[in-house]
């Protein structure tokens, strides 16, 4: 079992999380994840790990709650356990040394650029880190983001906070700031918001790195579940991955590929909460009796 | 009172009591029901203790066969139990996935005119008496102070565990996945291998003194560097297995619906698909599902989707029966359980809808022509014969290559150019100290190769501690 230490709300839906994991944490570098089991009964999903602390054997997770699992996930507090948790997963980010690095999160991908932002600071780069949701809620990070970068913008799509627009627009201005060029773009976030990134930094031929989320089991290559397109190969993202260059990646079967269990995750959905609300009416009965 | 040799051969083979096919298509449970004690006396009395022990020979761990079959009929269970132990540590899986008709029973003397001895059935019986019966705390040797890691708890890491114990060393198992077993676990449905049989076999480690940590990702959360000098292990076995799925690389393979052998076994048998709801894990159960492949994994692809409800469970091989590389008994099961055989049809591409599913398999026919290197008459293509399959479900069960996970983070264990490990006689690596192992050193193979190698390593390894000191010692 593997036990929280610490649990934190970033955003209404948005959960950081402390937990105990010294063998995992030895080795974690930037970019890498875990899978997780959160019980007996519970899937295997893949979480990146925002930070890690090799002498106190922690790893720190930061979870969205949208389906399932994550939402169960985001119920624990600090003294809980999961079950399992399995990693360092996945190839390190490769640092890149350039003057001028660009961050880009969308919701929760947030998370997923958050620890580079340090990690290219440490080797010099100008760090720029744009963090995004549809509306102010939605926005997470960004007075951590502050503490790792050397500018931070903020967007939403409805302009309730910050610049308005998207990640992608804001990107678009930076680009067209020639007093400070681009070296290097990371992305991470849904996919039509890596698509777009891609598009704009494809034309300025600017080497864009985007973190990709398949759907995944085992994260050893076993499965072959996590296959995506990446300059007409096939590679499977828990091994050859996450990160790839974004110019390459087929993002369309991707987004297509995340929709296989729509309709399971509904009916997990439906049913979890459906309990959730059980409990809440019995819980209800015996406090009336 | 010992029987003569005419009234041995008077008995015919006994047939192990099986569950209605129409009924076990739909569930998990094991097919298989097992002999009764009577059964099983009377199927051990057809043996006729032959001189020259040809069936021994047969069996690639050498296992007393007619010693035990003997004490079978005189009804000693708890003698067969012990001498089938001492040869095969993990009999009640051997005794259910061997491929017995190529090994011990295809040499069985009885054989020649009529049917062979039921080793395997008999091996299943006697285990699974033992299991229920017999106290197994084993005899474990006095503490060495060495200590050996193991990579991987598939059947040759657990079976290398168990040995390595039984000499008083102290072992620890790492697996990557949080359940151990490999294939017997993730891989091999319930319905032939039920999981509480892998479960009891590891209890047992586990009461020798055994650890298994789980969740660790050798290559990744531990280097084999680290293990053995960080970490002070003082050798090793790597038994990793093979692990990487091989596609076809024909157009339409990631359509949603594709998916390989081992994630759809995966899913249903390691993370209980088969119950979601009430298991989260999803998986897709599809009316019409076809499985490609011929041996044991697309066997078990197909009698699982038809366990998922599928109308039409479809097999589709380039070769013809006879070809095929399943065990004997898994085809007959498949065929009662109204699973659709394709001989000679192979797959050309895959057809999809507009929103990205798969809705066909087109197919090729194919034809016999020149035996090729494996002396199995090649598989030609008839021109013009394509023909389309539709299906919601398409499942290649064509085998596996290297996982590359561990090895290239060890730069310095030779691999093959297949990227598998190589090994001496005794199962040394080009690393000091370092054995393997199971499929990683010899592809895809067998339950019963994979422990053999398991057992040799131990020996092996028992032989390279002798004389040195244990590095937790020196500290
Ligand atoms: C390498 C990697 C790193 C990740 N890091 C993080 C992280 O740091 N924080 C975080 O909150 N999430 C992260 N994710 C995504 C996370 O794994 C999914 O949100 C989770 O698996 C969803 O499970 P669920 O049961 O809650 O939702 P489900 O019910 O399974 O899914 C609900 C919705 O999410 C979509 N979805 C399903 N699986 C994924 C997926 N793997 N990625 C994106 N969308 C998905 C579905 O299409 C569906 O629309 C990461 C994914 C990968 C592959
Ligand atoms: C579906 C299926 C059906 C089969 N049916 C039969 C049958 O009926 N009869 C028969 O004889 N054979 C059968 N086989 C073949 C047989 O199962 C294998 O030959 C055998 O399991 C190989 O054993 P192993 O110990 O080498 O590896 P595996 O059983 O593959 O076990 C390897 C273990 O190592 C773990 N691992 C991998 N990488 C790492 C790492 N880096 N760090 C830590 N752990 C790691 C894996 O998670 C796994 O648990 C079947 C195979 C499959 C897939
Ligand atoms: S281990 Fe396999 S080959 Fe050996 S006796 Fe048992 S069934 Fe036969
Ligand atoms: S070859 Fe057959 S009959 Fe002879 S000893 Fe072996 S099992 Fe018995
Ligand atoms: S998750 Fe199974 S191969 Fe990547």
């Amino acid at each position: 079992m593997f036990k929280i230490l610490d649990a934190k709300q970033l955003a209404s839906d948005v959960k950081w999380f402390r937990i105990r994991a010294p063998l995992v944490a030895k080795h974690r570098q930037p970019g890498q994840f875990v899978i997780l089991r959160l019980h007996e009964t519970g899937e295997r999903i893949p979480l990146t790990m925002a930070n890690a602390d090799r002498n106190e054997g922690t790893i720190e997770l930061i979870v969205k709650a949208i389906g399932k699992t994550t939402r169960e996930l985001c119920k624990k507090e600090a003294g809980d356990s999961i079950a399992d948790v399995m990693g360092p997963l996945g190839h390190p980010t490769e640092i890149m040394r350039v003057d001028h690095a660009v961050l880009v999160g969308g919701g929760v991908g947030t998370a997923v650029i958050y620890p580079l932002a340090s990690a290219l600071q440490a080797v010099g780069c100008f760090v720029s880190s744009i963090t995004g949701g549809r509306t102010k809620e939605l926005v997470v990070l960004e007075d951590e983001l502050r503490k790792v970068s050397n500018v931070v913008y903020a967007t939403t799509d409805d302009g309730s906070y910050g610049f308005k627009g998207t990640v992608a627009d804001k990107l678009r201005e930076l680009m067209a700031d020639k007093r400070r060029p681009i070296g290097v773009v990371y992305a991470a976030g849904p996919v039509p918001m890596m698509r777009a990134v891609c598009e704009l930094t494809r034309s300025a031929e600017i080497k864009t790195i985007v973190s990709l989320n398949p759907i995944m089991i085992d994260g050893t290559g076993m499965c072959g579940g996590c296959r995506v397109t990446v300059g007409d190969k096939t590679k499977y993202a828990c091994v050859d991955g996450p990160e790839f260059d974004g110019h390459l990646v087929n993002f369309a079967e991707l987004s297509d590929r995340l929709t296989t269990y729509r309709k399971q995750e509904q009916i997990s959905l439906e049913r979890a909460e459906h309990a959730g609300h059980q409990c809440r009416l019995n819980e209800a009965a015996k406090a009336s009796r | 009172m010992s029987m003569t040799a005419k009234e041995r051969m008077a008995i015919s083979r006994q047939h192990m009591p099986e569950r209605e096919p129409m009924e076990r298509n739909r569930d998990f449970r094991e097919v298989n029901l097992g002999f009764s004690v009577a059964l099983a006396q009377l199927e051990a009395n057809r043996c006729l203790q032959c001189k020259d022990r040809k069936c021994v020979s047969g069996c690639p761990v050498g296992i007393d066969i007619p010693g035990f079959l003997e004490k079978v009929s005189a009804g000693d269970l708890r003698g067969a139990a012990e001498l089938l132990l001492s040869a095969n540590a993990l009999p009640g899986i051997t005794g259910r996935v061997c491929p017995q008709e190529e090994q011990c029973e295809q040499v069985c003397i009885r054989g020649k005119k009529g049917e062979p001895v039921a080793v395997g059935h008999l091996e299943r019986f006697v285990a699974d008496w033992a299991r229920e019966n017999l106290d197994m705390k084993q005899l474990i040797g006095s503490p060495t102070g060495f200590r050996v890691a193991v990579v991987g708890s598939g059947p040759a890491g657990l079976t290398c565990a168990g040995e390595l114990a039984r000499k008083g060393h102290n072992v620890t198992v790492f697996e990557a996945l949080h359940q151990p077993g490999g294939v017997l676990t993730y891989g091999i449905p319930e319905f032939r291998l039920p999981n509480k049989i892998i479960d009891g076999e590891v209890d047992r480690l586990r009461q020798m003194g055994v650890k298994i940590i789980c969740n660790v990702v050798i290559g990744r959360t531990f280097t084999i560097d680290e293990l053995l000098t960080e970490e002070g292990f003082d050798a090793m076995f790597i038994a990793n297995g093979a692990g990487l799925p091989i596609f076809m690389n024909i157009p339409g393979e990631n359509l949603k619906g594709v998916y390989s052998a081992n994630e759809y076994l995966t899913r249903s048998n390691l993370m209980r698909a088969y119950d979601f709801p009430d298991f989260d894990t999803p998986i897709i159960r599809a009316e019409r599902v076809v499985v490609i492949g011929g041996g044991n994994v697309a066997m078990d692809a197909v009698r699982t989707a038809k366990r998922l409800g599928a109308k039409e469970a479809t097999l589709v091989y380039r070769r013809s029966r006879n070809e095929m590389p399943a065990r004997a008994e898994e085809v007959k099961h498949a065929e009662e359980e109204g699973i659709i055989f394709k001989f000679l049809t192979n797959p050309v591409r895959y057809l999809g809808t507009e929103d990205g599913w798969i809705r066909g398999v087109e197919c090729q026919q194919m034809e016999l022509g020149e035996p090729d290197e494996s002396g199995r008459r090649r598989p030609v293509p008839v021109k013009g014969s394509e023909f389309v399959i539709e299906c919601d479900v398409a499942i290649p069960a064509i085998g596996t290559r290297a996982n590359p996970l561990l090895t290239s983070t060890t730069p310095d264990l030779k691999t093959n150019k297949w990227g598998y490990i190589e090994v001496d006689e005794s199962g040394a690596t080009s690393k000091p100290g370092v054995y393997a192992g199971g499929d990683i050193t010899r592809g895809s193979a067998t339950v019963i190769l994979a422990m053999g190698d398991g057992k040799k390593a131990a020996r092996s390894i028992d032989q390279y501690l002798q004389g040195k000191t244990p590095k937790t010692a020196k500290r």
